[in-house]
């Protein structure tokens, strides 16, 4: 309540997480044979109370956090969180429970008989009873990220030297200050539910962050920059630079393999070189987005608009509702842009945060389009709203960040498809006569039906008669979803395609986190409007 | 929920433990229950228990934390070693500040056993009460409450010795007219669910989605606004308020990275930077928005003027940065309280030439942290104000504003009221600067 505490501002951690030592985090977690016993016990409760479907699940969530500024080590975050979930349909309502630290059959099941405690006191609040797609069981299966380095095996001390060293490097090329972060996560998760699956999976997510500060005295003013990294779903390898991973230009961005060192001594030059840009006229320029940034403004103008929870107005008191209402979809020929523009929903990407072998209601992962040649086609659904839209199953985008939360629809990742023709970053700049380059994600807002929104960014580049003139400062740019999706004219090839994504995206009351990836190649929008921020205080 | 002399006597043990230099014992725990409902259904519901013990034990500068959620002897014991092995490889800190002693704090309780009481019937009809009318007058619901009754115990091997227990339930809900034309919202945030009326509330939200039907378009602009405390505060997303009591640190601001840095060096510590009406304090004896007595490392929480007749008169400090300035480490308050005027709402509305009536910001962010400029935009209930009524909804805006500036365009102010733990008046601001519009219902 109130302001809280203040301190450094973290995202927050799974719930129920405790402290424990680098080392713990290496153990091994219950044995697979353990935990079908502890699920079972569970559904075998629920059922002897009445519930006509149920599932389970056993999560182990592990979390390490290295936080720097300059030349300090701040904190490092070792946590676990370990515990059962268990969801019930009884009297055609849910029920959840969720059981922290439980190790034994009578555990699970008594989480299991609160739970239907709890639908059966909400089924009389109820309008009609949940209808679930039907679902086929797929037995005992497994799915593991496939990573080459786990993160959580690579020593501390490499970690913290690696970003001293990029602290120092930042001090060296103009910076004040700097602070660096390695977020890695490791969800090792069983599902289990009386559609007859039992799924244990294996999933790492890593992300590398810093910001860098650049004063000048002489006006009192400061500057920043942020990493061009993205959050992956990667192990540790994400962090070995590799030639091939670089895309050059007038700085460098970064594919599958991130050099942090490179990025941050470019970055303090940059921030320095902020202070001496020119101040962005307002009006309209063709923008040439890069997918560091393009990523922020796909994940909130398509991603969240397309989720059917929302389209539904199950998050009307918080998210909000979608301008993508069902009768746009069902007319066939809602014009979401240009036909250039093909957005793709795709839960099984290799190396996206999203990529799983199963969801958290049992649901194979797939891949399938939004947006086709510019029209809205589809949604993101899952097994209680699949009927909503004449489906006879889920796309399998239902998740729960922890065992002690409910699961429910969240966002899959959501890329735009690169250009069929042959298409260079350089090439598109040629054409553009009066324009900005933006690079890096970076102020973000947006309505709560998802029309009008407002991005920043971390670097703009002024494009004159085809050729970039400068850096300028002070920019952001306003638009409307549906009009600035039509005023997208070109995108580059595939060779450019790279992603971007949220570690920590918020949806839900009580509030939960999820990571999605977003891809894109560079891509331009015409005439879009570009507002100059600067204020005097 | 344990007691003081319960929680005190776990902590005492495991202080007995210690082998290090120094060692601080959090214990904490509690109960959270909540339920949520849209399309005029309850969709989750849901309540736990948990209760952890943290283990902090230092030698020289190397901190290591451990924690554990089982209490007998055994556990407990074997949870202090592994601070301390954590600590002996932790890496130094130069920041690390040596343990508080004895405190002395005032006497605060925000704590009501009517909350701590509640369970899945009460909350059940609580939602059955904000549900009904609105399925009566055909508007569809989505509303949000959670109740928290929780307490925090603190003690450390210098004698540090600090409980708090505190209970608290946010409720919210958003109607909107059957068609989707119309937009309402209503909130509440008590310690004592007994001052929570969830129809009452609901009932302000029915009234601004049928009166918010059918918006006319207005051009973007500089517009005197009146903002109700919920576009303030908000219980769920960053708002203008909260970001700038937030960003009043001081440590910031002496590096050159606050808006409150000076040029040159130093930070505008005594300058008058908002209109003089504006006077901003914490107190967390204030019986409207009581709060613990202690900040999470144990400092004292006092009756701290921030802003006082416009002038910056304090910032908080770490502790660490305190002694660096060698000034009083003066902690982040729990709470905040603007003083205001007497004027209700509606009297305001009264006093209104021309003007837009701001039920509710949304999505705020921050564009630039120099000048603490946010962008955002207006959301569930926008009006305009002609001669003293309300004489249409309009469509919602965009803006792009800084606390900074509104506090210094200040017209008038309300009544304040409670909002997200503070208390906070409705404001009269004049050339609030909207950007662009939104079709946003």
């Amino acid at each position: 309540m109130g302001l809280g505490t203040a301190g450094i501002v973290l995202p927050s951690l799974p719930a129920f997480s405790r402290t424990v030592s680098p080392e713990q985090l290496l153990e091994p977690g219950l044995d697979v044979a353990i935990k079908k016993r502890l699920a079972d016990a569970a559904m075998n409760a629920a059922k002897s109370k009445g519930a006509t479907y149920t599932d389970v699940r056993i999560g182990r969530y592990l979390n390490q956090y290295v936080i720097t500024r300059e030349d300090k080590v701040q904190n490092i975050v070792n946590t676990e969180s370990y515990g059962v979930g268990v969801r019930v349909i009884a009297d055609g309502c849910w029920g959840f429970a969720a059981v922290v630290d439980a190790k034994s059959e009578a555990e699970t099941a008594k989480a299991a008989e609160t739970a239907v405690a709890i639908a059966r006191a909400n089924a009389k609040l109820m309008k009609e009873p949940v209808q679930l797609a039907p679902q086929k069981g797929f037995g005992e299966v497994s799915w593991k990220a496939p990573i080459k380095r786990n993160a959580f095996e690579v020593p501390i001390k490499e970690k913290v030297d690696l970003l001293l060293g990029v602290n120092d490097a930042a001090l060296k090329n103009g910076a004040n200050f700097v602070n660096s972060v390695l977020f890695m996560v490791n969800e090792q998760k069983y599902f289990a539910s009386t559609d007859g699956t039992y799924a244990d999976q294996d999933i790492h997510r890593i992300w590398p962050i810093f910001d860098v500060t650049a004063i000048d005295p002489k006006t009192g003013k400061f500057e920043t920059r942020n990493a061009l990294s993205a959050p992956m779903g990667m192990g540790y390898e994400y962090l070995q630079s590799n030639p091939a991973d670089k895309v050059t230009g007038i700085t460098t961005r970064y594919n599958k393999g991130y050099d942090m060192l490179e990025d941050v001594t470019a970055a303090a030059k940059q921030a320095r070189a902020k202070h001496k840009a020119k101040s962005v006229e307002a009006g309209k320029y063709d923008l040439v987005l890069d997918p560091s940034h393009l990523w922020l403004t796909i994940h909130e103008s398509v991603g969240h608009p397309l989720e059917l929870d929302r389209v539904l107005g199950y998050e009307a008191n918080f998210a909000g509702t979608s301008f993508a209402t069902l009768d746009k979809w069902k007319s066939k020929d809602f014009n979401y842009g240009s036909k250039q523009v093909n957005l793709i929903a795709d839960k099984t990407q290799v190396g996206s945060l999203g990529a799983v072998g199963y969801d958290d209601e049992g649901v194979k992962t797939q891949k399938w389009d939004l947006v086709r040649n510019g029209t809205l086609v589809n949604y993101q659904a899952i097994r209680d709203q699949a009927h909503i839209i004449n489906e006879d199953h889920s796309q399998g985008c239902c998740y729960a960040d922890s065992w002690s939360s409910v699961q429910f629809q969240r966002m899959a990742n959501v890329s735009l498809e690169a250009g069929k023709t042959p298409l260079s970053v350089a090439n598109m700049i040629k054409d553009v006569k009066k324009g900005i380059y933006i690079i890096g994600d970076g102020s973000f807002s947006i309505d709560q039906q998802r029309y009008n929104f407002q991005f920043g960014g971390q670097l703009f580049y002024e494009i004159k008669d085809g050729q970039i003139v400068g850096m300028l400062k002070d920019v952001a740019y306003q638009s409307n979803t549906q009009e600035f999706w039509n005023s997208c004219v070109q995108v580059c090839d595939a060779s450019d395609y790279r992603l971007g994504g949220s570690f920590f995206d918020g949806k839900g009351q009580p509030p939960q986190s999820s990571a999605v990836s977003h891809g894109s190649s560079t891509t331009r929008f015409n005439g879009v409007n570009v507002i100059n921020t600067a204020r005097k205080i | 929920m344990l007691t003081k002399e319960e929680a005190k006597t776990i902590i005492d043990k495991v202080l007995s433990y210690s082998k290090s230099d120094e060692m601080s014992v959090n214990l904490s725990g509690g109960r959270t229950g909540n339920i949520r409902y849209a399309r005029n259904a309850v969709s989750t519901s849901g309540e736990s228990v948990n209760q952890s013990l943290s283990v902090t034990s230092v030698f020289g500068k190397r901190a290591g934390t451990a924690t554990i959620n089982e209490f007998d002897d055994a556990s407990l014991e074997k949870t202090v070693r592994r601070a301390e092995e954590i600590a002996r490889l932790a890496p130094e800190n130069p920041e690390y500040m040596p343990m508080l002693g004895p405190q002395t704090y005032l006497n605060t309780d925000p704590y009501a056993e009517s909350t701590a009481k509640m369970d899945p019937n009460y909350r059940s009809q609580a939602t059955f009460d904000s549900l009904d009318p609105c399925r009566k007058k055909n508007l569809v619901a989505a509303g949000y409450m959670e109740d928290n009754a929780r307490f925090n115990a603190i003690g450390n091997t210098k004698g540090l010795s600090a409980y708090n227990r505190e209970t608290s339930v946010e409720f919210s809900v958003t109607v909107r007219t059957a068609d989707g034309l119309g937009s309402g919202y209503g909130t509440s945030d008590v310690t004592d669910v007994s001052k929570l009326s969830t129809k009452a509330v609901t009932e302000v939200a029915m009234g601004k989605a049928q009166a918010s039907a059918s918006a006319r378009a207005l051009e973007p602009g500089k517009y005197t606004v009146i903002l109700e405390p919920a576009a303030l505060v908000s219980n769920v997303d960053a708002s203008l308020m909260v970001a700038l009591i937030r960003s009043m640190d001081a440590r910031s601001a002496d590096e050159g990275r606050s808006f409150l840095s000076k040029k040159g060096g130093g930070t505008r510590l005594g300058e008058k930077l908002f209109d003089e009406r504006v006077t901003i304090y914490s107190d967390p004896t204030n019986p409207e928005v009581p709060n613990g007595a202690f900040s999470g490392d144990g400092r004292p929480q006092e009756k701290i003027t921030w802003i006082e007749k416009g002038v910056v008169k304090n910032m908080p400090y770490s502790r660490y940065w305190a002694e660096k300035k060698g000034v009083k480490a003066v902690p982040p308050g729990g709470n905040f309280i603007m003083e205001g005027g007497t004027q209700s709402l509606a009297e305001m509305i009264k006093g209104t030439e021309k003007g837009i009536l701001v039920t509710r910001l949304w999505y705020i962010r921050p564009v630039d942290p120099q000048t603490l400029l946010y962008t955002g935009l207006t959301r569930d209930g926008t009006f305009y104000i002609e001669n003293g009524q309300i004489k249409f909804p309009v469509k919602n805006f965009r803006f792009n504003e800084s606390p900074v500036i509104m506090l210094n365009n200040l017209e008038a102010m309300g009544k304040p009221v409670r909002i997200g733990g503070n208390l906070v008046p409705p404001l009269k601001i004049r050339d609030f600067t909207f950007t662009s519009l939104s079709d946003a219902v």
